[in-house]
């Protein structure tokens, strides 16, 4: 850590005077790869209700958390969001429903399982307002050091999987003629999925969460060729977002993650406008 | 190079040969198939036909591996022994979205390769890929999107996909769904020619009759279990295909 903030003492800028945005402006660097990265599988297999449904139970699981009295209910948070990942891919493997139908159950049941747990007794849902709306500037060294942890986790499977993921991504069948376990591929990767937006919905927020796991990559898709284009540009895109919307932040005293997705949008309109000249 | 030699049906002595016995799939109490018998030859092109519903798709995934079933499912080689059936398969297309962001050459790193395609390539995997393609005459194609193909070309991306590696048995769902009638003379010429090469045969599943004659070796007509099979002259002119189509109000191509 001292070796980050003495790069960023060293760039001599204004809004990097104070430790927690030293931290802020780290968390953003580890968490814009992440989102770049998970946002093109997300997108390519057709999952970003899915993402959202996960952020919702890792809702309900800090409320549970909270009701149990843990200290730190984001732990139980991250292990429903697995729990409720894998249990959905269960129960999709084993029903002939659409998966949009069954995330659809999944997600209201966690949100309604939430809200009764927290207002359980007339308590209040205010102290829940934090993860509705997250706040990049509470990250605190340690919390960072998992989110590194965790980013290299996910570049591990990146680099073994990727392939794998991609063809159970864009033609599932063909992916399991070629023997590829198209189960177990689906199964890391929605904990994957699960890890990385529960971690996050503290600092980023619960309702714009999703926004970050899809407009980085359903943006680069207007105008990438290949894979490779498509990763480039959705990490680079979401890194670039991601300090302009905390700078944003900082002058305007708004909430990071929100002016995150709103340059994310206008990347997307950009894009957009772009495609019909590129196609 | 083997020469191509028809070998009569039902003999699988020194031939390699795909065997399928007593394969009955059950979904509840309902039947999808029942006591299926089918042999298949080395250089042998086989169709599969039938009403819609008829289970050729279950036959299709229990071959693949994706469907649980009764019976067997053995492949032995030219010596009569038994080996691992490697399965080359070519999904009913359209089946990619539009937008997808990758290209031809993604695809068959995805599949074949090791190194994240994500990451991009090195020379060897793009003039491997293009030997593949060259096979179906498609190298114009390998940086294409493959949600910018055309029906035939996306048929002949697949077909190159599946022939790498060289497999035993090349399944195909419904190739000439889609295709256009030269797209499917330049298709089946195509596919005539490859199992002629490379000594292997080719199932296809198919609702158009005009091609069997003059292409297939034996046609499979099926509605649950076996009704019909043998040359396609046989089976187009059986009672038992003028039940299965006539009948069903289905009309014959």
């Amino acid at each position: 850590m001292s070796v980050w903030y003495a790069i960023c003492d060293s760039l001599h800028l204004e809004f990097l005077s104070m430790t927690f945005m030293k931290n802020a402006l780290l968390a953003v660097l580890l968490l814009a790869p992440l989102f770049g990265l998970l946002s093109t599988m997300i997108v390519t297999g057709k999952m970003s209700f899915f993402s959202d449904a996960l952020g919702h139970s890792g809702f309900t699981g800090v409320a549970i958390g909270a009701l149990c009295g843990a200290v730190q209910p984001i732990r139980f948070a991250v292990a429903l969001a697995v729990v409720f990942a894998l249990l959905f891919s269960y129960v999709r493997s084993r029903s002939s429903q659409s998966a949009d139908t069954i995330i659809g159950v999944f997600s209201s049941t966690a949100v309604a399982l939430g809200i009764f747990i927290v207002t359980l007794g007339g308590r209040s849902f205010t102290k829940f307002n934090r993860y509705l709306i997250g706040d990049i500037l509470s990250v605190t060294g340690q919390e960072l050091g998992l989110l590194a942890l965790v980013l290299v986790g996910v570049v591990i499977l990146w680099i073994f999987c990727s392939n794998h993921l991609i063809l159970t991504a864009v033609h599932p069948q063909l992916a399991s003629s070629r023997g590829v376990d198209t189960r177990r591929n689906e199964r890391l990767f929605s904990v994957a999925i699960a890890v990385v937006v529960t971690l996050a919905m503290g600092w980023v927020g619960l309702m714009v969460i999703n926004s970050l796991l899809i407009l980085p990559a359903a943006a680069s898709r207007n105008i990438a060729r290949n894979l490779r284009s498509y990763h480039a540009l959705s990490v680079l895109s979401a890194l670039v977002c991601g300090i302009l919307g905390l700078v944003t932040a900082y002058r305007l005293g708004c909430s990071a993650g929100a002016a995150i997705s709103l340059y994310l949008a206008v990347y997307f309109a950009a894009t957009f406008a772009l495609r019909r000249v590129s196609r | 190079m083997i020469p191509y030699i028809r070998k009569p049906a039902g003999d699988c002595e020194h031939a390699c040969c795909l065997k399928i016995e007593h394969l009955s799939v059950r979904m509840g109490q309902e039947a999808i198939l029942e006591d299926v018998n089918l042999h298949m030859h080395c250089g042998q092109m086989v169709a599969l036909i039938g009403p819609n519903g008829a289970g050729k798709s279950t036959l299709i995934r229990s071959i693949l591996g994706q469907q649980e079933y009764e019976g067997a499912i053995s492949f032995h080689d030219e010596g009569g022994k038994n080996t691992r059936l490697r399965i080359g398969y070519v999904p009913q297309s359209p089946a990619f979205d539009r937008g997808d962001p990758v290209s031809v050459l993604d695809l068959f790193a995805c599949c074949i390769g090791r190194r994240p395609a994500f990451l991009g390539f090195r020379r060897p995997m793009r003039e491997k890929v293009l030997r593949c393609l060259a096979n179906v005459r498609g190298e114009a194609l390998i940086d294409k999107r493959i949600g910018a193909l055309s029906g035939g070309e996306l048929q002949r991306v697949l077909l190159a996909l599946a022939l790498e590696p060289i497999p035993n048995i090349l399944i195909l769902d419904e190739p000439l769904s889609g295709v256009d009638v030269e797209g499917m003379e330049t298709l089946m010429q195509m596919l005539d020619e490859i199992r002629r090469r490379f000594d292997l045969s080719i199932l296809m599943t198919t609702h158009d009759f005009s091609m069997l004659e003059r292409y297939c070796d034996r046609v499979v007509l099926m509605q649950s279990r076996i009704l019909r099979q043998g040359t396609p002259l046989d089976v187009l002119n059986s009672d038992e295909f003028a039940a299965a189509f006539h009948m069903g109000g289905g009309a014959r191509a």
